[in-house]
């Protein structure tokens, strides 16, 4: 099967408006007719299902948590991005969208990555008419700040909870529409599959996380807004209960999974401590305008910090290595997310890591405390400095933060076209759990952007295109393909809940994030991949012959919701394998030891680039790998998607 | 990094009309580098082990922000340290060999669902009552139409730091939402934006509240001292003034 992207003609500045003008529309009267389904409640989901049925849709919400408002879009701390020049620094849409290119190191498709520069200015202004917060100057105009990957100020923010006050003024929203009657919010309700009737999405059977009981629910279109897999690596930034499982469930009934080797990992977050750990925890990467990254130039200090013998203090100036400042120039601690993140591994790999794992650098706030005076820090990362201090016991007033990167944000996921329709009709994917616009690494404060973009301004209007094909309300639950999904969704949790093995759903988890963080994380090899493709299925066996969960399948258990994600996630672990596998190129947050330059590159020779960064091959994989799922236990297919650049030339990505 | 072998005394329901009952657990060998969640865990994966059902509790989020985690802990919301959630306590702030007691966030319009896990819907319709501003998306001006001054940006901004947890009503012996109630209305408020459907938003989402079953203000500020956001009951004082006079302009109109 072709993937078609559909992206319009003409220039890439006049897409998006052409597209509209050019796509059909429902009437108003009709609109009442037609019911559509979205799965998720965060910045994206909810903004959907809030304007679908300010638009006269009838709309069906789901989301796992007890409460719309606690979607993990909240825990975004930064801000985010839109190119409204406020600070007459050069800013433009133009700008944002080539940004947005080279970040994701020219891994993303053009057309979208513009749409979404365009639409960013609006957001803001939605986001300020619904009374979101931003941080404001004395005048009583907006603030913005800078941040990786760019060097004009274009982030709004919120103090450091940017992500919460974004995720409020949108389920305010969602709320007004609840209690007006246009969105029915079913919380504390899984998603455990997708029905497919005649080759088009038409519903989904879920699970009452309360009481158990299965339900099926139609609609004329099924929207997933279901975030990211970053949890397949056990221990990520990620909520806990953050899932691939509404993804895959899809992907199993025909939905394309695209580029899922692109990870991030985020430079800044607080170091494991131990083997109970269950999260790791962002510290923003605003923090980065501020504090500087650096460790001991010698293996002897850094070893004498990790026992405890010298402090951060002990070292002189002279013995500090300030790597990012000393590799990168021009944008130093503020170059992009995988590129900090591979510099701290490669520290680290030296011997030169400060925490007691030997896996942290310092972020240093000295230097800016002495210059702008401890208040100022503190009205700028107050919060930050007490979420770190709650969670290490450091006062990082006093002694520098250590950090250390971890799995933050997946680029990859459900492929769809310029319309946000995957290739199963129907099917529409928003924010994380789409691929669409970060291409192979994310920059800062571009999440948030993304999921308001696509779910208060794309959907709303490329969801008529499909919808304009369809009669309104002809698939209902009685089609025998809901119960035959919902007999299947039965079927598999009595499987799980018979099992009664001897290990817990979690050690299950711990193993295959441990895996896949030691094979497919910062840095990946053909060997390494090779053998995580071998050790997952033996991981899937004994899952399945050997998990033990308590309690029945009615009624709240938690248990039963976990093993049903990991056992997701372990099959998710082989696709991602897989992709990180047959992409023999290093870009953005796949990166292949093999594929990397070395001094005698001519690129390096003439000062393009330096040894150790990411190598691209375009003359072959100059597309998206998208992936049809095949029988159980059989490679995925590859689908490719060649990316067209017509404005961009791609090139080395360089910040030096 | 030391370790702490502790007693819980843990709050056990298996359903919300199960009458309830403390039971005994041993919690042993906790890193105190751990947090309060994660000790817990530590004792779930024994209990799971040894065939029982773990103890029910919400979290999602583990850093503090999505309001998820809800445990009173030795009698106090999210313990007795100030400004913190459940999820941020972490057992450096134990002894060894302490007795802890972990129940459920308790109040009438909260009810128990299982073991520590609570219904809070009723906060969520609270909000659709009113806690909104009526702006239809594709139709807000640009946002520096409407400047706002800073001091009333930053009193918004402090109001809607509430991460809508609960802990004010699980604290208050008349389990009254008035601190969330009022952060939330004194969120919108307090912003140029918000002052168009002001007496209508205050009105409905205190008859709300009160239509949910929470209970009364006697100001005793047990709200404020265990609010993980730290939010103050200075709200609550502009809520009963909003109130006052939305409610004499209502009377009048």
């Amino acid at each position: 099967m072709s993937l078609d992207s559909k992206v319009p003609t003409g220039p890439l500045g006049e897409k998006w408006s052409s597209h509209k003008m050019g796509s059909k529309l429902i009437n108003p009267a009709n609109k009442r007719k037609f019911k559509i389904i979205v799965v998720g409640s965060g910045l994206a989901g909810g903004s959907a299902a809030a304007t679908l049925s300010e638009l006269g849709y009838q709309v069906d919400c789901f989301c796992y948590q007890d409460s719309p408002r606690r979607a993990h879009s909240i825990a975004a701390q930064g801000g985010i991005n839109a190119a409204k020049n406020y600070q007459n620094d050069g800013d433009s849409v133009f700008r944002l969208f080539y940004d947005t290119i080279k970040g994701g190191d020219f891994r993303s498709r053009e057309a979208n990555v513009h749409r979404l520069a365009e639409v960013s200015t609006e957001i803001i202004d939605q986001c300020v008419a619904q009374g979101v917060p931003f941080a404001r100057e004395y005048g009583g105009l907006l603030d913005n700040r800078s941040f990786g990957g760019a060097q004009v100020k274009r982030t709004f923010y919120a103090r450091g909870q940017t992500g919460q006050q974004l995720l409020i003024g949108c389920y305010q929203a969602l709320s007004k529409e609840i209690a007006k009657g246009g969105v029915k919010m079913h919380s504390r309700t899984e998603m455990l599959d997708l029905v497919v009737v005649d080759g088009h999405a038409k519903g989904i059977i879920v699970r009452n996380l309360v009481t158990g009981e299965i339900t099926s629910h139609a609609a004329d279109a099924v929207i997933l807004a279901t975030g990211g897999y970053g949890n397949v690596f056990y221990l990520s930034t990620n909520a806990m209960g953050c899932n691939v499982m509404a993804a895959f469930r899809a992907h199993k009934r025909g939905a394309y999974i695209a580029n899922p080797c692109y990870t991030q990992i985020h430079p800044t977050c607080i170091p494991v401590s131990g083997d109970y750990q269950s999260k790791l925890t962002l510290m923003s990467e605003s923090l980065r305008n501020d504090g500087r990254i650096w460790v001991p130039k010698s293996k002897e200090d850094a070893a004498a910090i990790r026992d405890g013998r010298k402090s951060a203090s002990d070292i002189d100036e002279d013995s500090r290595d300030y790597y990012l400042e000393r590799k990168y120039p021009s944008f130093g601690n503020l170059c992009p997310r995988d590129i900090a993140s591979r510099a701290a591994k490669e520290c680290c790999d030296e011997g030169r890591g400060v925490a007691t794992t030997g896996l942290g650098v310092f972020l240093d706030f000295k230097d800016a405390i002495d210059r702008d005076g401890e208040d100022a820090i503190r009205a700028r990362y107050g919060n930050l400095f007490q979420m770190y201090e709650k969670i290490s016991g450091d006062n990082p007033y006093l002694q520098p933060m250590k950090i250390y990167p971890a799995v933050h944000y997946t680029m990859g996921g459900l492929w769809v076209d310029y319309n946000l329709m995957s290739n199963l009709p129907g099917l529409h994917v928003l924010g994380e759990a789409n691929f669409s616009d970060h291409g192979a690494n994310r920059l800062g404060a571009s999440a948030l952007m993304q999921g308001l973009a696509d779910g208060y301004f794309v959907i709303p209007s490329t969801i008529a295109v499909y919808l304009s094909t369809q009669k309104a309300g002809a698939v209902t639950t009685a089609h025998p393909e809901f119960k035959r999904a919902k007999n299947e969704v039965r079927d598999r949790l009595k499987a799980l809940i018979e099992i009664k093995g001897d290990r817990s759903v979690d050690s299950f988890h711990r193993e295959l994030g441990l895996l896949i963080w030691d094979k497919c994380g910062m840095a990946r090899d053909r060997d390494g991949l090779e053998e995580a493709l071998k050790r997952i299925p033996a991981i899937r066996d004994e899952f399945w012959t050997n998990v033990r969960i308590p309690g029945s399948v009615n009624g709240l258990n938690v248990e039963l919701e976990k093993a049903g994600r990991v056992a997701d996630f372990i099959d998710f672990a082989e696709v991602l394998c897989h992709d990180a596998l047959n992409r023999e190129e290093s870009c953005g947050g796949h990166f292949r030891s093999e594929h990397q330059f070395v001094e005698s590159d001519s690129e390096v020779q003439d000062g393009t680039t330096q040894t150790g960064e990411a190598r691209r091959h375009d003359d072959q994989f100059q597309y998206v790998a998208a992936w049809e799922h095949t029988a159980p236990g059989t490679p995925p297919v590859l689908h490719k998607e060649e990316l067209v650049f017509e404005e961009v030339k791609p090139s080395i990505r360089s910040y030096k | 990094m030391s370790l702490l072998n502790l007693t819980l005394k843990v709050w056990r329901q298996d359903n919300p009309s199960d009458s309830g009952r403390i039971e005994t657990y041993e919690a042993k060998e906790i890193p105190t580098s751990a947090s309060f969640l994660e000790m817990i865990d530590i004792v779930n994966e024994r209990l799971i082990k040894d065939g029982h059902d773990p103890i029910h509790f919400d979290h999602d989020c583990r850093e503090g922000i999505c309001g998820m985690c809800s445990m009173t802990i030795n009698g106090v919301p999210h313990s007795k340290e100030r400004g913190t959630t459940t999820c941020q306590l972490h057992m450096r702030k134990f002894s060894d060999g302490e007795t802890i007691y972990i129940e459920p966030f308790r109040a009438k319009a909260f009810p128990v669902i299982k073991d520590l896990v609570t219904d809070r819907s009723s906060f969520d319709r609270i909000i659709g009552a009113g806690g909104f501003i009526s702006v239809r998306t594709g139709s807000a001006p640009d946002a520096h139409a409407v400047p706002v001054p800073k001091p009333d940006a930053d009193a918004a901004f402090d109001a809607a730091a509430c991460i809508g947890c609960g802990a004010c009503v699980a604290a208050c012996k008349n389990a009254s939402a008035m601190l969330f109630v009022s952060a939330k209305a004194s969120h919108l408020n307090h912003l140029p934006q918000g002052l168009v459907e002001k007496d209508q938003r205050t009105l409905s989402m205190v008859r709300q509240m009160d239509a949910e079953g929470f209970g009364n203000c006697t100001n005793q500020y047990e709200c404020e001292a265990v609010c993980p956001k730290e939010i103050s009951v200075q709200h609550i004082a502009k809520l009963n003034r909003d109130y006052l006079a939305a409610s004499a302009r209502e009377g009048v109109s």
